[in-house]
């Protein structure tokens, strides 16, 4: 490990060292977890999982400074979707600015300190620096049989003038069977901070779990999650992501399928520019017969960000009729922009139908004249075939209120670009 | 020829799709088979020709005095049994040629009988395709990979022309053809009609019987054979549709 | 094409259970004491008489090598190999050179027979040019490599007057010390990966290959690699150099004994393209795979790479891997010069508890260079069959393009396909394509197939067969035929 890397891992080592005493819950398992994360370390680029990634810029930052109230600093603007919400700030629930709706069970981590079944700290060091130091997050479940609507979870984070905080919140999502919710999860922010969320989702047989995440962090800000979600028979997960912000940014899935005929999807889509690092790694396992996965990631990169990634669908051999599809395609709109995928597949079952497509290039010249010859200007058209580019994407989103705000932000995005290109 | 007794079969999952046929097509005649969707029609010729995914649950199948349902598929077919697929399979990089040349020899070699090389068995394969107007290409495509639905049938009787069966199941061959096409395919049917062959002649629709005139025609419902006569069976269905026969056998 | 021919009868006619080139042949052999230190290497280049330069590279290897650890990222597991108890050198005592096929070894003879070499190569390799009007229609010349040590190499003389170098590279090193000293180690450097670095460390012999400016080589060109004795580690080093408008088709194939202990196979391939050259490089590999519980074989730990160095250069890679208990090998092209094109074609079938990880690099440096990929992986038995690849756009390679075509057959419930391509592009106008599916033999195939006549083994043979042939197209007719019926046996007992 490079002296940055470890220089980041023993500030973090430090920060837990310091806060120990005012943590919730279970000690030993945080100190399990803080050995973990020693030994390991902040990822580097020779850990095969983080190759494409590099943990160098976040490592820069002296993580030192403990928390301190979360009152003061100006908090940025939360984006505008109707219903009730759960709203973070600095990792900590605001019961102030939050309304919790009647139909699901509400709690915060703090609270309820339980770390559940599902994360792993002692392979993913990125969950150990979570269960080392989470403070707050969201314990939501919902009723057999009940339908809770929607619930926007909202993680603010304020602006902090020059000192560099994290935050590590701990969310688990349970659906009894046949229960259905949707999550809208929200990240924004201001300054330089690490938000580095966990979460454990358990979907029951018949349930629906719509997760769709907006990433708007602050363009010098690091965001790495990592969703674990179990999918019981009939059950379904169905995530989408949204990638804007965030100077280093990971969103890492682990499903798992493990009753027959459940289903996941895992839909992404990142829009990186100036230096920007975004990373997407999904880990579907298939652990029944008869389960079906789709993923289709878009990358819209320009200026010189890198787009990363790195899929990889495992079929057990007890997992026969598999059906799993993954498509990965890049746009490189600038010289400089770099993508890097890894689609994999690791097959032990004989009946199956695994499929993985990648490509990568830029717009269509022809399709960009085409519009052209037929009047529209240059930028707009640009547009037009970016837009059409992340469309197949985007229709996995029906939720409404979600999908207008998901449009409106990659609007603020090309806005912002064709503004800084001009 | 073919003798079938009380023949009852289901799906894997229990479903009973056959429910006691009795059948018998003497060596040299031609007979059909009608009926609604669903009737059974393709399941009939599915385990006659022994494709994995059904349970033959009672009765019996007999060709030529020797038990059809205990031989595996490419016993059947060596024993002169041909299947024309409603649906023919695709085989991508397999040759059409080489396919049927290998076909055509493990069937031979199976019965004792010389192969044929590739020359004699080119030329042979020439001359039936011209009868079935098929252009020579056809022979270096791969089998039914991007065929049309009407080159697909005409590819089956083609292989049906080459292989020389003694018993031919069609199988919907007449859906997806146009009339021209189906004037090709049943006189290629018809060329092969004599003392040596017969056919089942399965159809929902009475147009191929005017083409390729049975000898006997039954009518298949809910996996049984309600009715069975002359050509003029089918003239009167298609007058009367399936309900009223249906009806009355219920 | 009576080679062909007969060589297929060769191959049919091997009726045995199993693998059918698992014989031994009891000839008189020179072997170099077990063992791995400076002095093996020092015997090793002494018994060639090699200049002081090469021994003093391989000595520069092995220090390499020392201080290297195994990779382990592959898909594959076996014991811990103990390289102190491996024979280094082993070689067919020289006799005086034979005057007439009499003369030869006749057990030698045999060997290539059972190899399926076909009668009149038997007779070229053991050194009989033929009669002026004599040539057969379609010539191939020959090196066969025995152990450590090629043994004979055909129709020398007449490619010579065309200009074209084919020898044994222990002899280049005497004959052509310049061009060997320029290019050797120039695209895969002594101390590039573990294996590689062991080669070049002990490396006792292999094919040179020369096609100097403007002339196409006038015949293809084949080497036959034979491991035989027992305990014997295989490290041949081939290099092949195609000047400016040259080309030349070279295959290769290899076969060893049935033995229950694993044998260690590294070799390096070492292919350089100038301006306009294209080296189309074929092999069928049937090294000896191990029993069907993974009792022995050939672990085949090779490392391949091309370096397209001039402008339109091209360099064709085709690979039918049946054999060997563990593949390791990665044939890649550097796609260095403008417009220059890498191709791999590759079959790998595995079996029982055969374990490949193969695949290819592409790594696109100069402006609209193109790559292709297309990999058939078939899995039966208990075994493992992964397909690792690495396309890599560079930020000067404009206009640049790839496309990937990675298709996976299962066969049995006990076995696994695995996929791990890398993709990473640093230009906006590359463009890559990357498609990959898996899936099992096909029932209705099957039974279609079945219901025409073949029984179901033959019906597997001809559906894989159909499965591979946008790779078996690709090999030269007489490799494609063999190659045929190679997947036919390699499945035997595959089909339950």
């Amino acid at each position: 490990m490079s002296a940055a890397l470890r220089t980041g891992t023993e500030s973090f080592l430090a920060r837990f060292e310091g806060l120990r005493a005012r943590l919730p819950g279970d000690l030993v398992a945080r100190q399990a977890a803080a050995e973990a994360f020693r030994s390991a370390g902040l990822p580097t680029v020779r850990d095969e999982a983080w190759k494409y990634t590099s943990l160098r810029p976040l490592a820069d930052n002296d993580f030192r400074e403990a928390l301190t109230s979360v009152e003061g600093g100006s908090l940025p603007k939360i984006p505008a979707i109707e219903g009730p919400r759960a709203v973070f700030v600095d990792g900590r629930l605001r019961e102030d600015l939050s309304s919790l709706p009647d139909t699901l069970h509400f709690t915060r981590f703090a609270n309820d300190p339980s770390f559940g079944t599902l994360s792993r700290p002692d392979q993913q060091p990125v969950v150990a620096l979570n269960t080392m130091l989470a403070e707050d997050g969201a314990v939501i479940s919902v009723a057999e049989g009940v339908d809770a609507g929607t619930l926007v979870l909202v993680s603010l984070a304020a602006e902090t003038e020059g000192r560099s905080v994290t935050f590590h919140p701990r969310h688990t999502i349970r659906l009894a069977e046949g229960a259905k919710l949707t999550v809208v999860e929200l990240s924004v922010g201001r300054g330089r901070y690490l938000h580095n969320p966990v979460f454990s989702i358990e979907v029951a047989s018949d349930a629906t779990l719509t997760h769709i995440r907006l990433q708007n962090e602050a363009m010098e800000a690091f965001h790495l999650a990592t969703i674990y979600a179990t999918v019981q028979s009939r059950g379904f997960y169905d995530a989408f992501t949204l990638t804007l912000g965030g100077q280093v940014s990971r969103a890492e899935f682990h499903a798992r399928l493990v009753g027959p005929n459940a289903t996941v999807h895992l839909n992404a889509a990142q829009l990186l520019g100036g230096k920007q690092v975004g990373d997407v790694t999904t880990v579907v396992v298939h652990d029944a017969p008869n389960c079906a996965s789709r993923q289709t990631v878009k990358n819209v990169l320009t200026d010189k960000a890198r787009g990363v990634f790195q899929g990889r669908i495992e079929v057990e051999r007890i997992a026969q009729k598999t059906d799993g599809y993954q498509m990965s395609q890049a746009l490189l709109l600038s010289p400089d922009a770099e993508i890097d995928c890894k689609p994999e597949l690791q097959i032990y079952a004989d009946d199956v139908k695994c499929s993985h497509g990648a490509t990568i290039g830029e717009l269509d010249d022809d399709q960009l004249f085409y519009l052209r010859a037929r009047g529209i200007p240059e930028q707009e058209a640009r547009s037009i075939l970016i837009r059409a580019f992340l469309d197949d994407a985007l229709q996995s989103v029906s939720h409404e209120g979600a999908h207008a705000l998901l449009e409106q932000a990659i609007d603020g995005w090309w806005q912002r670009q064709s503004a800084s290109a001009a | 020829m073919l003798e079938i007794k009380q023949l009852s079969a289901s799906l894997e999952d229990g479903k009973v799709i056959l429910n006691g046929v009795d059948l018998t097509v003497p060596s040299g005649e031609i007979h059909a088979i009608m009926g609604p969707n669903g009737s059974g029609k393709s399941t009939l010729s599915y385990v006659l020709s022994g494709r994995d995914g059904y349970e033959v649950t009672g009765g019996s199948a007999t060709f030529e005095g020797k038990d059809l349902l205990d031989m595996e598929p490419e016993e059947r077919a060596a024993a002169g049994l041909f299947l024309a697929f409603q649906y023919p399979v695709e085989l991508p990089g397999v040759g059409n040629a080489n396919f049927l040349r290998t076909a055509f020899n493990a069937q031979a070699r199976a019965r004792g009988e010389p192969e044929l090389d590739a020359v004699k068995f080119l030329r042979a394969a020439r001359e039936a395709m011209k009868r079935l107007a098929m252009p020579d290409d056809m022979l270096k495509r791969n089998v039914n990979v991007g065929f049309s639905g009407g080159e697909k049938k005409r590819n089956e009787v083609l292989q049906m022309a080459m292989l020389k069966p003694k018993l031919a199941i069609l199988d919907e061959t007449d859906s997806g053809l146009d009339i021209d096409a189906l004037k090709i395919v049943a006189d290629g049917v018809n060329a092969l009609r004599g003392p040596g062959f017969s056919a089942l002649v399965i159809t929902h629709y009475q147009r191929l019987l005017d083409y390729i005139v049975p000898d006997r025609v039954h009518v298949l419902s809910a996996g049984r054979i309600i009715r069975s006569g002359g050509p003029e069976l089918a003239k009167e269905l298609e007058a009367t549709g399936y309900a009223p026969m249906v009806a009355d056998a219920a | 094409m009576a080679a062909v021919a007969e060589t297929l009868d060769t191959v049919q006619s091997l009726t045995g259970s199993g693998y059918k080139w698992g014989f031994e042949t009891d000839i008189e052999m020179d072997v170099a004491p077990k063992g791995l230190n400076e002095d093996t290497i020092r015997m090793i280049s002494a018994r060639k008489a090699e200049p002081e330069w090469l021994l003093a590279w391989r000595l520069k290897a092995y220090a390499a090598w020392l201080n290297m650890v195994e990779p382990d990222w592959a898909k594959v597991g076996y014991p811990k190999i103990d390289y102190q108890d491996i024979h280094y050198y082993a070689a067919p005592k020289k006799k005086p050179g034979p005057k007439s096929l009499d003369e030869v070894d006749p057990e030698l003879l045999k060997t290539y027979a059972k190899l399926g070499i076909p009668l009149k190569e038997q007779a070229l390799l053991a050194g009989v040019e033929p009669a002026e009007g004599d040539e057969p229609a379609r010539n191939i010349a020959v090196d066969a490599v025995f152990d450590s040590v090629s043994v004979a190499t055909t129709f020398r003389k007449s490619l010579y007057e065309a200009g074209v170098i084919f020898c044994p590279i222990s002899e280049a090193v005497h004959d052509h010390p310049d061009l060997v000293r320029q290019y050797l180690g120039s695209v895969v450097p002594a101390g590039d990966n573990y294996f590689a670095a062991l080669n070049s460390a002990v490396f006792t012999d292999g094919s040179f290959v020369f096609i100097p400016k403007g002339v196409r080589c006038p015949m293809e060109l084949s080497t036959y690699f034979r491991i035989n004795a027992k305990n014997t580690g295989q490290f041949e080093r081939t290099l092949i150099i195609a000047e400016e408008g040259a080309s030349v088709s070279y295959l290769e194939g290899c076969t060893a004994p049935q033995r229950d202990e694993n044998q260690l196979h590294a070799a390096v391939v070492e292919l350089v393209a100038l301006d306009d050259a294209t080296i189309k490089y074929s092999t069928v590999q049937n090294w000896y795979p191990g029993d069907a519980n993974g009792k022995g074989g050939i672990y085949n730990f090779v490392t391949k790479r091309a370096a397209c160095r001039g402008a339109r250069s091209k360099v064709s890679w085709t690979q039918v891997e049946t054999g060997s208990a563990i593949t390791w090998k990665y044939p890649s092209c550097i796609l260095q010069g403008e417009d220059s094109v890498g191709e791999f074609y590759s079959v790998a079938l595995t079996n029982n508890r055969q374990q490949a990880d193969t695949g290819t690099k592409m790594i696109h440096i100069g402006k609209g260079t193109r790559s292709t990929i297309v990999s058939k992986g078939i899995s039966a038995g208990r075994s493992d069959n992964t397909y690792r690849g690495l396309v890599r756009i560079l930020p000067k390679a404009h206009g640049a393009r790839n496309f990937t075509q990675c298709d996976s057959l299962l066969i049995g419930d006990q076995c696994g396909a695995h996929t791990v391509p890398y993709i990473e592009s640093r230009n906006a106008t590359a463009q890559v394509e990357h498609e990959a599916t898996t899936s099992k033999i096909n029932d209705d195939q099957l039974f279609y197939c079945r219901q025409r006549g073949l029984s179901q083994e033959d019906a597997v043979g001809l559906i894989v067969n159909g499965f591979c042939k946008d790779v078996l197209k690709e090999l030269p007719m007489e490799f494609a035929v063999e190659a045929q019926k190679l997947l036919a046996i390699s499945l035997e007992g595959s089909v339950g």
